[in-house]
């Protein structure tokens, strides 16, 4: 599965362009701010229906325009799929395979799978236990439509469920059986997405440490471990336990919008021990496993996005990684970088079709010839 | 927009068509312009039609449908099921099953379903009457026919944990693959749930005559 060309109308800065892509290794270079990310940032769209950044889609219309369109034609399984998405302000986003409109945008997540290793997965190790999850959702809602749908129940359910309890401290009244059925609901969306959650670390931790250990020239020692309040309780007895402290906080405490991932290194935190090339690492790996992941589950490798990551890495781990890309049967990947030496000297290494394009100060896009 | 009607009734007249789901400003000009064109008896028994169906609606007081009289036709219709009971969210719901001329049972109109990020509780519904009617009428089958939301199916939870005490069959609508769809273009939330509530095949022609 591959991006055959990429076309963008009033999207972020660019007003109007069209890129043909390479089936292999697609590079994008320029200066900071020229908007290399952004080009990252409308495939990124077309595979999952938003911005990897910015969450409203108005705000990525260039600005003082009305709309913006981002359209791909991909070629999967031999058969070209034209996708396309469009934003207007004040109007539903709309999204269609070849002309068909999509009823649900649910629909259209994991056709194209993709997986994207920027500066921002640092949030991963730094910010909330909900960036981890979101992490863990992204990935599994890629091969698993399931498992969305039951997430999208839960969190409806939760919501009701504290609406509830807020409702029953202020009113005085705690009438149990009306707090029961929410708590079923609960159970019955949040079993479903605990078992996918488990299945989905336990499987990917083996590669995530053999890719460690490959990136970083095996020195140290790393895990991942699911946290789960439902590890060590089930939900039913949990939610019931809970009560007395839901009652007082307003709010639910034991569920599956709890969960986290512990990042460690030598049985530390990372996020606490770790060096930022160590950090830098370990996300590296991570997202490559996420990649293995998905291309084993749905047998069709990803789309990979490797947005600016070659910076702050020593030349070992440049070459590890080039190493791990070019060896693995990766699909089609996305390189942007600031350096363009460094960027023709990894081309050099991986034996496989290229293309470069240049992005200058104002946006324009031509392509470079070594 | 600012409005310089020649006449206040006219302005009156416009602000209150205005108040009505789906109507504009704009559209509620030109119905009230052509309601001025007509003959006076043929506004006279627009406006009194209006007048009545607020004043002698009623609520029928078995069902909560709504009837001219206290009980409404469905529920003083002998011919019908008296010992089934299909449960809907609203009056609009009757009119559909109504229309399908596949049911011959009576109803219950709950008149909403459970949220309470709406404001919508149990006891702003007709759960209460429901359980009355299962503890005094004979009726063996209660069919829950709630939309296949998350608020609907928590409603049929609460509902069916007031009933399932009660010597009566609770069921609910099936759901799966609408007839006629193609497969490869059903929804795959909707398909797999069909995969996974399959049902024995010998089931399936009983029920299609």
């Amino acid at each position: 599965m591959y991006l055959k060309s990429l076309s963008l109308l009033n999207f972020k800065n660019y007003e109007q362009v069209d890129i043909p892509l390479s089936e292999k290794i697609n590079c994008f270079v320029g200066e900071n701010g020229v908007g290399k990310t952004n080009i990252l940032d409308a495939i990124h769209y077309l595979s999952l229906c938003k911005s990897s950044m910015n969450p409203v889609d108005t705000q990525n219309i260039l600005h003082e325009r009305d709309f913006m369109v981002i359209q791909g034609i991909f070629v999967r399984k031999e058969k070209e799929e034209n996708i396309f998405c469009s934003v207007r302000h004040q109007k539903k986003k709309q999204f269609k395979r070849n002309g068909k409109e999509y009823d649900r945008l649910s629909e259209h997540i994991g056709l194209l799978p993709l997986v994207m290793i920027s500066p921002n997965d640092t949030e991963l190790i730094n910010g909330g236990s909900e960036e981890r999850r979101r992490f863990i959702n992204g990935v599994i809602a890629q091969y698993d439509n399931l498992y969305l749908e039951n997430l999208i129940q839960y969190n409806r359910a939760l919501s009701q469920r504290n609406k509830l309890l807020k409702d029953f401290n202020a009113s005085g009244r705690f009438p149990p059986d009306l707090l029961e059925v929410w708590d079923e609901q609960l159970i019955r969306y949040g079993i479903p997405v605990h078992e996918a959650r488990t299945k989905f670390i336990e499987r990917m931790i083996p590669v995530f440490r053999e890719y460690y250990q490959m990136v970083s020239g095996g020195k140290e020692q790393v895990s991942l471990k699911y946290h789960s309040q439902l590890n060590s309780r089930d939900f039913p007895s949990g939610i019931r336990k809970s009560l007395e402290k839901d009652r007082v906080l307003q709010y639910s405490t034991f569920g599956i919008h709890k969960d986290d991932l512990d990042m460690q290194l030598e049985d530390y935190p990372l996020k606490k021990v770790g060096s930022q090339g160590q950090q830098k690492t370990y996300l590296v790996a991570l997202k490559l496993a996420e990649f293995e992941f998905i291309r084993q589950t749905m047998t069709i490798p990803p789309i990979l996005l490797l947005d600016d990551i070659f910076d702050k890495f020593d030349e070992f781990r440049v070459k590890q990684i080039i190493k791990l890309v070019a060896e693995n049967n990766f699909g089609q990947i996305f390189i942007t970088d600031t350096n363009e030496n460094r960027l023709f000297d990894i081309l050099k290494e991986i034996p496989a079709d290229h293309l470069v394009y240049k992005i200058g100060p104002e946006g324009e896009i031509k392509e470079l010839k070594n | 927009m600012k409005n310089n009607y020649s006449s206040r009734l006219l302005e009156e007249a416009i602000d209150e068509f205005s108040k009505l789901p789906g109507i504009g400003k704009k559209s509620a000009l030109r119905l009230v312009l052509y309601l001025l064109k007509q003959d006076r008896k043929e506004v006279e028994q627009f406006g009194n039609t209006i007048l009545r169906i607020k004043k002698e609606i009623i609520q029928c007081e078995k069902c909560h449908n709504i009837s001219d009289t206290r009980l409404c036709p469905i529920c003083s219709d002998p011919y019908r099921d008296q010992q089934l009971v299909c449960v809907v969210e609203s009056i609009r719901d009757v009119i559909s099953i109504e229309n399908t001329q596949q049911y011959h049972g009576l109803y219950h109109v709950l008149g909403g379903i459970i949220s309470p990020m709406d404001g919508i509780g149990p006891s702003d519904l007709t759960i209460h009457s429901l359980e009355e009617r299962v503890r005094q009428e004979d009726i063996k089958e209660i069919i829950l026919a709630l939309s296949t939301t998350m608020e609907g199916d928590t409603t049929n939870f609460y509902i069916y944990k007031k009933l399932h005490q009660y010597p009566v069959k609770i069921t609910t609508l099936a759901r799966g693959v609408a007839i006629g769809d193609d497969l490869e273009y059903a929804d795959e939330v909707t398909l797999g749930r069909s995969i996974l509530n399959r049902t024995r095949f010998e089931d399936t022609f009983h029920t299609n005559q």
